[in-house]
């Protein structure tokens, strides 16, 4: 259902922008042999990119992805440039301090890489497999559920509900990530679900 | 967003009031300069302190935080007393005219029924007289006391101009400047738009600030309109959509409910959410309840959900009180009851109030789940980080998972943004190290748990046995799939009951519009207000066409908004009763004589006679409300109610203490301060240079903004003999922080109820993760409440003091 | 389509140069309307991710300019001051994007000794070429907006390129670019004059009846111009300067220069000199210390 729409028309009819003018290479000349004089090299050349949204405020800006490497045609891929799109009715190619940044989240030192778990009173992660991750998680969740379930009310009304364990979800996930969510955690019982719409 | 970002150029007043746009929104901002600079619009701000949207406003008037609905309820007096009333709006779109029930009344800030030992009122008096006919009896004269109109200007009576002084501090000239610019917008043919935040929700009367607005925009008559509505700038890229899909304690997708144990079988939950109309001819959409939560059961359970099991109502939970929002969740915790607990890209030892109650609440589950991108604070609740965060590891016995997640560069789906529209993106990153989507997360969890239960059995393992998993690889389910879900498809062939040859709907097809799902199991959808989003045309989410006819805005091609693709909500309020727009030049919709046509998706049927079926389709009544019902715990009118923690008594009730309706947790209470012992009044608020506690990771953003400050003004800081740049504590009744003095021009102390209120801004960035300088959130000072209707904390108005000191804290 | 060429260059250090020859059909202007302006430091993000630079996490002084000043890293920083107007009694907060104005007659081009360190496109770029650079610092001396600044890494002067690499290939400059507001705008000289206009005309309708464009023509002009609310007073904007121009020492070695010829030997033999002319003995004085310490701590 894409609709390719030149993204210079749109630059042209956001006005003020004036990115469209008709100068091609504003003044340069043609861009090969600017690229191999003074200039520093057009760092975009030759990557991929990818259309996404910026994950920060509720704006919902376009933004593009530029990466080495192509996942649509299963290579690695690694983003090395974020810059608004121009096209998107709402940023019309502008980003925040923060979206123009997004390349550092990406890349943040402080990112999460490997499941990892802190015993009980002990000072440490330690490193775990998926699996061992998962599955504990799971029998942690078993045990706690079959041991407080409320399957009916002091009425004998049938309730149904687990309370002992409850569940944050996010604020920046997709919707599909949500619904699938809502499904796992509401066929489970748990009633102390939220969300982060408040803060 | 009533309207959208995109909106926003074609207002002539845009009224800055409970957020910080400029700031907050930047790259929607635009719309306000493009507003201003192009068709002479005006920026008005009113705001505790002169923020980055002051900075380029027409007019700036400050205001004591936490007293905006005396304010408001004050320009409503004024419009009123002045004639600046949209006359034909009000009184044919709102329930001016409506007649309430003797019995209900107001006085000295409490409504009838109030209960004070259960914070709580017995709302059965706050409903309409009804007529013999089974409709709401009205006068359309309005001369009738006891009608919304006259309830409504005795109600506003008490906030003259003096005493929104007397409460807001906001200089009576400013607030009268104020009032008049706003009042202008009453002429049919301008319009005010209201951009607002969390400065407005997170009080302990939020709900009641919002509503104040809604109510001065009908009078208005700015609902409806482009360039007007209520627009709720939310915080987050998919807020809007973890709440439409319903991830709260009480809801299910699409704003339906989850049965309580007042719904003690299936009728009577039907009976309760399918709303009648209150007056004759009016839509009531709710009335098709029945039909999205079928549709949403055999989603959830397929073929499990049959017209036998009451489409497996039993299998989701009741709920026995009002909600388990997250601070019950963390009352619950901090009280040994609770367990488990999972954070899913959720971080709240930092966004929740009091600090010092979370980490202890933590500290007592037996495990804790954290799935995130970034490596947070929750996560490492239990180490020791000095003074930013005391701790004995040995003495926490919590078991801790972090799960690695991915994160949007390699994420593929939808994110629906405040004009509600449904955006996919597209992964572009291969997942670094070993993370994973939440998806799979999520799935590998349920696969393991439905193992288990169909191995060893235990409690009530039906609704997870029956959880409908209709993806290809189980394992690894695909957005694209999901999506097709939450849209919706055909079960069983519908056929034509005159024409049993033709089929109104095919099996396996995906559903076009919410308003072919049926009640009877034939229809499925995930979500019904997104129904639509993902048809046998295609993903309309991924739609990129910006043809916009005319630049009104509408953008109607450009992804899928909901519902049904409709981008301004209430479009039907743009045009008269005869169909007409009320301004030409700002026309949405228009009726021909035979149906609506224009810009955008009519909200109400395109052959419903204007002068017959009224705007506000999802009120009983069919008209925006003025004075509600039992809707609202806290009262039909709004009212000025203090901040738990404020620096003057409440000048219209001096002995409620906050707001009666609200929730207060043993415990809580004991911990609000007095302004004799915290006199400064603090408000918590984010900087443009930083998104809440993710982008102090970022080496670029930590620059920009480094280190954690708070501001204050020349004067306080002359009086406390404090240094710009030098180091301040600040404490509250429940914690203590120290950073850095911001000394500005920007706050300046108010004059309220005759006393001097110095404002103490704090600044939310800072941890002790990340790649910004370690420093303290402000919840180690904020309390644990929240509003009375939704929970949000009251984050806006507290009490502290402040003293320089001598250093900062000690940086292990 | 016009190549580039050496000739696309009009200008270059220490190097003698006829006027500026013909081609300068193309001249391009970075327009900064400081009333669209919000302050959000888009236009920072934008130029560190860009250019690939990065700054060590600073302080807090007390104020929102973060980093405190330009650096070797930061090509263009928010300034923030807060203004009490007499006249209306009202607070402005006046911000501005500081960096380099691409000077039509660039001080930092004229003071530099080292032949083409320094160079000036047709378009009217003035970019440093750091392969050339030789860390004197005279381009900090020279530049009447007291911009570049030489980094204690590698010994070489940086500021803004106008992201020359961009606009080679027609892209806009990352920070006009991102700018939230269109706060910022680029295009040609003559195009971003004339939008100037009319922001101006916005303003005097807003009752700013002293609104107007800042292109000084002390450097014969800019090519990154403001759009001020109080075009009067310029230095309000954090001390953006009323009349800048050339010192007259850049303007006496740059005539010496001149006559001498630009051998480079000759031109080294010189360097003694214009360094004693421009930065005088290396010894700080208790007055400079003082005003240091003055700028340091004055309410931004």
């Amino acid at each position: 259902m894409n609709i390719p729409v030149s993204r210079r028309a749109f630059m042209r009819a956001g006005g003020a922008g004036v990115a469209g003018t008709a100068l091609g290479a504003f003044g340069f000349g043609a861009a090969e042999q600017a690229l191999a004089a003074t200039i520093r090299p057009f760092k975009l050349a030759r990557l991929t990119e990818t259309r996404n949204t910026c994950p920060y405020c509720s704006v919902g800006c376009g933004i593009i992805m530029y990466s080495k490497g192509d996942i649509k045609k299963g290579e690695k891929a690694e983003i090395t440039h974020i810059e608004g799109d121009s096209d998107h009715p709402t940023n019309k190619g502008t980003l925040c301090p923060k979206g123009a940044a997004l390349l550092d989240f990406v890349n943040a030192e402080t990112r999460t890489k490997y499941p990892m778990v802190r015993e009980g009173g002990t000072n440490e992660w330690k490193r775990l497999s998926w699996d061992e991750a998962l599955d504990r998680i799971a029998r942690l969740m078993k045990a706690d559920r079959d041991a407080n379930f409320i399957a009916k009310n002091k009425d004998g009304l049938t309730v149904n509900r687990w309370l002992s364990t409850g569940f944050l979800a996010a604020s920046a996930t997709t919707n599909e990530t949500a619904m699938l969510t809502y499904k796992v955690v509401r066929s489970t019982g748990i009633l102390a679900f939220d969300n982060q719409a408040r803060v | 967003m009533t309207n959208s970002w995109t909106d926003i150029k074609n207002t002539d007043l845009v009224l800055i009031m409970g957020g910080n746009a400029a700031e907050a929104h930047p790259c929607g901002f635009k719309g306000v300069i493009e507003a201003r600079n192009t068709r002479g619009a005006k920026l008005i701000v009113v705001d505790p302190r002169f923020t980055r949207s002051a900075s380029v406003a027409d007019y700036y008037a400050p205001i004591r935080q936490g007293t905006d609905i005396a304010f408001l309820l004050g320009v409503i007096k004024y419009c009123v007393e002045n004639n600046k009333v949209q006359w034909e709006y009000v009184k044919n779109y709102t329930n001016a005219s409506c007649i309430v029930k003797e019995g209900y009344g107001y006085q000295d800030g409490l409504f009838t029924g109030y209960d004070e030992s259960k914070r709580d009122y017995n709302r059965g008096s706050w409903s309409y007289e009804m007529g013999e006919d089974g409709f709401v009896k009205v006068d359309d004269t309005l001369a009738d006391p006891r009608c919304v109109w006259n309830l409504l200007k005795a109600h506003v009576a008490i906030y003259t101009p003096e005493m929104v002084e007397r409460i807001t501090g906001t200089p009576k000239d400013k607030f009268l400047y104020v009032a008049k610019a706003i009042a202008e917008t009453s002429a049919p043919d301008k319009a005010m738009t209201s951009m607002y935040a969390l400065g407005w929700t997170q009080h302990s009367k939020g709900s009641q600030n919002i509503r104040c607005m809604a109510m001065l925009q009908l009078i208005l008559g700015n609902m409806g309109l482009r360039g007007g509505g209520m627009n709720a700038l939310r915080g987050h890229s998919n807020i809007q959509g973890l709440t439409d899909i319903g991830l709260m304690s009480n809801l299910l997708p699409g704003y339906m409910t989850l049965p309580t144990d007042g719904d003690p079988d299936f009728a009577t939950y039907a009976s309760k959410r399918v709303f009648k109309p209150m007056r004759p001819g009016q839509v009531s959409f709710w009335q098709n309840y029945m039909k999205f939560f079928v549709s949403f059961q055999k989603t959830m359970f397929g073929a499990a959900a049959t017209k036998d099991n009451n489409f497996a109502f039993d299998y989701l939970p009741k709920i026995d009180v009002p909600s388990y929002d997250m601070l019950r969740a963390f009352e619950m915790m901090h009280n040994g009851q609770m367990n488990g607990y999972f954070c899913q890209g959720f971080n709240p030892i930092q966004s929740a109030p009091n600090k010092a109650k979370i980490k202890a609440a933590l500290g007592k589950l037996k495990f804790l789940v954290v799935m995130d991108p970034l490596k947070t604070e929750t996560a490492r609740f239990w180490e020791d980080h000095g003074e930013f965060n005391p701790s004995t590891p040995a003495d926490v016995k919590t078991e801790v998972f972090e799960l690695p997640t991915t994160c949007f560069a390699e994420d593929e789906g939808s994110l629906v943004n405040s004009s509600r529209w449904l955006q996919w993106h597209w992964a572009g990153a291969t997942p670094p190290n070993e993370t994973k989507s939440d998806v799979w997360i999520m799935a590998q969890l349920w696969k393991r748990l439905k193992a288990l239960y169909e191995k060893e059995g235990g409690a009530f393992p039906d609704a997870i046995k029956a959880l409908n998993w209709p993806y290809k690889n189980p394992d690894d389910p695909q957005p694209e799939e999901i999506a097709r879900e939450m849209n919706g498809s055909v079960v069983e062939d519908v056929v034509d009951p005159n024409d049993p040859t033709k089929k109104l709907l095919e099996k396996g097809k995906q559903m076009a519009a919410f308003a072919a799902l049926r009640d009877d199991g034939s229809t499925a959808a995930g979500c019904w207000i997104y129904t639509g989003c993902f048809t046998e045309a295609g993903n309309m989410m991924a739609r990129r066409d910006t043809s916009d006819p005319d630049n009104t805005g509408a953008y109607s091609k450009w992804a899928f908004a909901w519902p049904a693709n409709r981008r301004i909500l209430y479009n039907r309020a743009s045009a008269d009763m005869a169909g007409k727009p009320w301004d030409p030049k700002r026309k949405i919709i228009e009726w021909d004589g035979a149906k609506w046509s224009g810009y955008d998706v009519p909200d109400i049927a395109p052959t419903a006679a204007p002068d017959k079926v009224m705007p506000f389709i999802m009120c009983e009544e069919g008209v925006g409300r003025l004075w509600v019902r039992g809707l609202m715990k806290d009262g039909p009118f709004p009212v000025h109610y203090e901040p738990f923690e404020s620096p003057i008594d409440n000048p219209i009730a001096p002995k409620i203490r906050g707001n009666p309706a609200a929730r207060v947790f043993k415990g809580d209470m004991e911990v609000f301060g007095t302004a004799k012992d915290y006199p400064y009044a603090a408000v918590t608020y984010r900087l443009t240079e930083h998104f809440h506690y993710w982008t102090k990771h970022n080496a670029v953003n930590a620059t920009l903004q480094p280190e954690f400050f708070v501001e204050i003004s020349e004067q306080l800081a002359a009086e406390k003999k404090i240094t710009s740049g030098g180091w301040v504590r600040v404490w509250s009744m429940r914690g203590s922080v120290k950073a850095k003095a911001v000394v500005t021009k920007r706050i300046k102390p108010l004059i309220c109820d005759g006393k001097t209120v110095h404002i103490v801004g704090i600044p939310i960035h800072w941890g002790f993760m990340g790649a910004a300088k370690k420093g303290f959130g402000a919840n180690n000072l904020t309390p644990f409440v929240g509003d009375a209707n939704i929970e949000t904390p009251e984050f806006k108005a507290f009490l502290v003091d402040v003293e320089p000191i001598a250093s900062g804290p000690v940086v292990s | 389509m016009t190549t580039f060429q050496p000739l696309d260059i009009v200008r270059t250090s220490a190097t003698v140069t006829t006027a500026p020859p013909a081609g300068r059909d193309v001249e391009v202007a970075k327009l900064i309307d400081v009333s669209k302006c919000i302050g959000c430091k888009a236009c920072q993000s934008a130029c560190l991710e860009w250019n690939d630079l990065r700054e060590p996490v600073g302080t807090n002084l007390g104020v929102y300019d973060n980093p405190h000043d330009l650096t070797p890293n930061t090509w263009t920083l928010m300034r923030f001051t807060e203004w009490e107007n007499p006249q209306s009694g009202n607070l402005e907060w006046l911000i501005r994007k500081d960096g380099c104005m691409h000077c039509e007659d660039p001080g930092c081009l004229k003071a530099c000794p080292a032949p083409g360190a320094i160079v000036q496109y047709a378009n009217c770029i003035v970019d440093f070429q750091h392969d050339a650079c030789i860390g004197c610092g005279y381009c900090e001396k020279g530049c009447p907006f007291n911009i570049p600044r030489v980094s204690r890494i590698d010994n070489k002067a940086y500021k803004c390129s106008l992201c020359s690499d961009r606009l080679a290939i027609g892209q806009q400059p990352a920070c006009a670019k991102a700018c939230p507001t269109h706060a910022i705008m680029f295009g040609t000289k003559t195009e971003m004059l004339a939008q100037a206009e009319k922001n101006i005309g916005v303003l005097k309708t807003r009752g700013y009846s002293k609104a107007g464009l800042y292109n000084p023509p002390g450097v014969s002009g800019t090519h990154v111009m403001y759009v001020l609310h109080h075009a009067d007073q310029p230095q309000l904007y954090a001390g953006l300067a009323d009349n800048p121009s050339i010192s007259p020492l850049v303007e006496a070695w740059k005539g010496i220069g001149k006559y001498a010829g630009m051998a480079v030997i000759g031109a080294t033999a010189l360097i003694g000199a214009f360094h004693y002319l421009v930065r005088g003995p290396n010894k700080v004085s208790a007055h400079d210390e003082d005003e240091a310490k003055r700028l340091a701590e004055a309410p931004k």
